[in-house]
C-alpha cells in the first residue's frame, strides 16, 4: 500500500515542477511578447511615411516605374521566404506556418514543384530545420535572424532576394509569415513579394506641389528596395510576436492542464492515503480483539 | 520648423530645431524654415541637425528619403551613427 502511496508522490512533485516550469515560461513569453509589440509600434510610423511618400510620387507619375522589380515574368522559378522561430513549445505555431507554404504550393505552384524549380528561404530555426529534413532546395543563409534580431539582418536578405529576382534566378517570391493579431490569435498569410503587386494610388486628388529632388523616376527607384526591406521586417516582426503570443497561450493551457492533472493525482493519493489507513486500524483493531479473546 | 527622424527601430529625434543639413544624392542641402514642400532622396554622408545657430548634432546615415511640407520635416533613413 505505501509503495502506491510513494509512487503518487513522486508524481505530484514532478507534474508540480513542470507546472512551475511552464508557468515561468508563459511569464517570459509575455515579457517577449511585450517586447516584440514596441518594436513594431516603432516601425509603423516609419512604414506609413514611406508609403505615403510613395503615394504621393505615384500619384503624380504615369508610365513604367519600379527600376525592374515590377517586371512579370512567365513564373518558372519560385521562391518562398518563410518566417518560423528559432523555438519550439508555442503550440501549431511553427507547424502552421510550413503547412501553409505546402498547401500553397500544390494549389499554385504545382507544376514549378514538379520540376523542382521551387526553394525556400526559411527565416527562423525551425523552418530550415524542416525544409531540410524534407529535402527541399533550401538556401541557408539566413536562418539564424531571431538570435539576434535587428533590421540591418533582415535587411541583407531582403537585398539577397532582391538581387536574385533582377537575375532571374526566380520570377515570383512569396512571403509567408504570420500576422500578429493579439496574443491568442495569429493569422498565417502569404503575401506576393515579388515582383511588387500593381498598387492602385490611393485617391486620384493631386497631391501638393512637392519639389522632388533629383527626379520622381530616382526617388521611386530608391523608394522600392527601402520598401521591400520595410515589408520583410515588418512580417519579421509580426511573426515574432505572434511566436511569443502562441508560446504564451501554448502554456497558460499547460499550466492549465497541469492543475488539473494535479488535482485528480491529489484524490487518489488521499484516497490511497485513507485506504491505508483504514487498513492500519483494522489490523490494530482485530489484534487487539485477538489478544482479549 | 518641426523635425522627426525616423528608423525602422526607433524614433531617434523628435523636436523644433533651427534647420538641418543634408547630404541629398547630389550633394548637401540645407533645409530651414519656411522651405517650399520638397521630397528629397538622401546619399551617403552626414547629416546634421542645426538645433539652434549654434549647437548641432551629427549623424552618419546610408542613405533614406526626406519630406518637408508645411514646415513639419521628416527625415526616414535605415539606420544611423552619431558621430562625436
Amino acid at each position: 500500500m505505501s509503495g502506491q502511496l510513494k509512487e503518487v508522490r513522486l508524481r505530484i512533485k514532478s507534474v508540480g515542477t513542470t507546472q512551475q516550469i511552464t508557468k515561468a515560461m508563459k511569464m517570459v513569453s509575455a515579457a517577449k511578447l511585450r517586447r516584440a509589440q514596441d518594436a513594431i509600434t516603432q516601425m509603423r510610423p516609419y512604414a506609413e511615411k514611406l508609403q505615403e511618400i510613395l503615394g504621393n510620387i505615384i500619384g503624380s507619375v504615369d508610365g513604367n516605374i519600379g527600376g525592374g522589380l515590377n517586371v512579370e515574368r512567365p513564373i518558372e522559378k519560385v521562391l518562398f521566404i518563410v518566417v518560423t522561430s528559432d523555438r519550439g513549445l508555442c503550440g501549431a505555431f511553427n507547424a502552421n506556418s510550413i503547412k501553409l507554404a505546402k498547401s500553397i504550393i500544390q494549389e499554385k505552384y504545382k507544376t514549378q514543384f514538379e520540376k523542382g524549380n521551387v526553394s525556400f528561404l526559411p527565416l527562423g530555426k525551425k523552418g530550415f530545420d524542416s525544409f531540410t529534413k524534407s529535402g527541399y532546395k533550401v538556401i541557408p543563409d539566413f536562418w539564424t535572424i531571431f538570435s539576434n534580431l535587428n533590421f540591418e539582418d533582415v535587411k541583407t536578405a531582403a537585398s539577397y532576394v532582391r538581387n536574385a529576382f533582377i537575375n532571374k534566378e526566380y520570377d515570383r517570391v512569396e512571403l509567408i509569415y504570420s500576422k500578429f493579431r493579439n496574443a491568442a490569435t495569429q493569422e498565417f498569410v502569404c503575401e506576393q513579394h515579388l515582383p511588387i503587386p500593381k498598387t492602385k494610388s490611393a485617391g486620384s486628388s493631386v497631391p501638393k506641389d512637392f519639389i522632388f529632388e533629383p527626379s520622381k523616376e530616382v526617388l521611386i527607384a530608391e523608394l522600392m528596395p527601402k520598401i521591400l526591406n520595410t515589408q520583410l521586417f515588418k512580417g519579421v516582426l509580426d511573426s515574432n510576436a505572434s511566436e511569443h503570443g502562441a508560446r504564451m497561450t501554448a502554456m497558460d493551457k499547460a499550466t492549465e492542464n497541469a492543475e488539473e492533472l494535479l488535482k485528480s493525482l491529489r484524490i487518489s493519493y488521499n484516497r490511497a492515503r485513507q485506504a491505508a489507513i483504514t487498513t492500519e486500524l483494522t489490523e490494530i483493531v482485530s489484534g487487539a480483539a485477538a489478544l482479549q479473546g | 520648423m518641426h523635425l522627426d527622424i525616423l528608423t525602422p527601430e526607433r524614433k531617434i529625434f523628435n523636436g523644433d530645431v533651427y534647420g538641418v543639413f543634408l547630404p541629398g544624392v547630389q550633394g548637401y542641402f540645407e533645409l530651414l524654415d519656411n522651405h517650399a514642400p520638397i521630397v528629397a532622396a538622401l546619399g551617403k554622408g552626414q547629416m546634421k541637425i542645426l538645433k539652434d545657430k549654434n549647437t548641432s548634432e551629427i549623424y552618419t546615415i546610408e542613405g533614406g528619403f526626406v519630406e518637408m511640407n508645411s514646415n513639419k520635416t521628416i527625415v526616414l533613413i535605415e539606420g544611423a551613427e552619431t558621430v562625436k
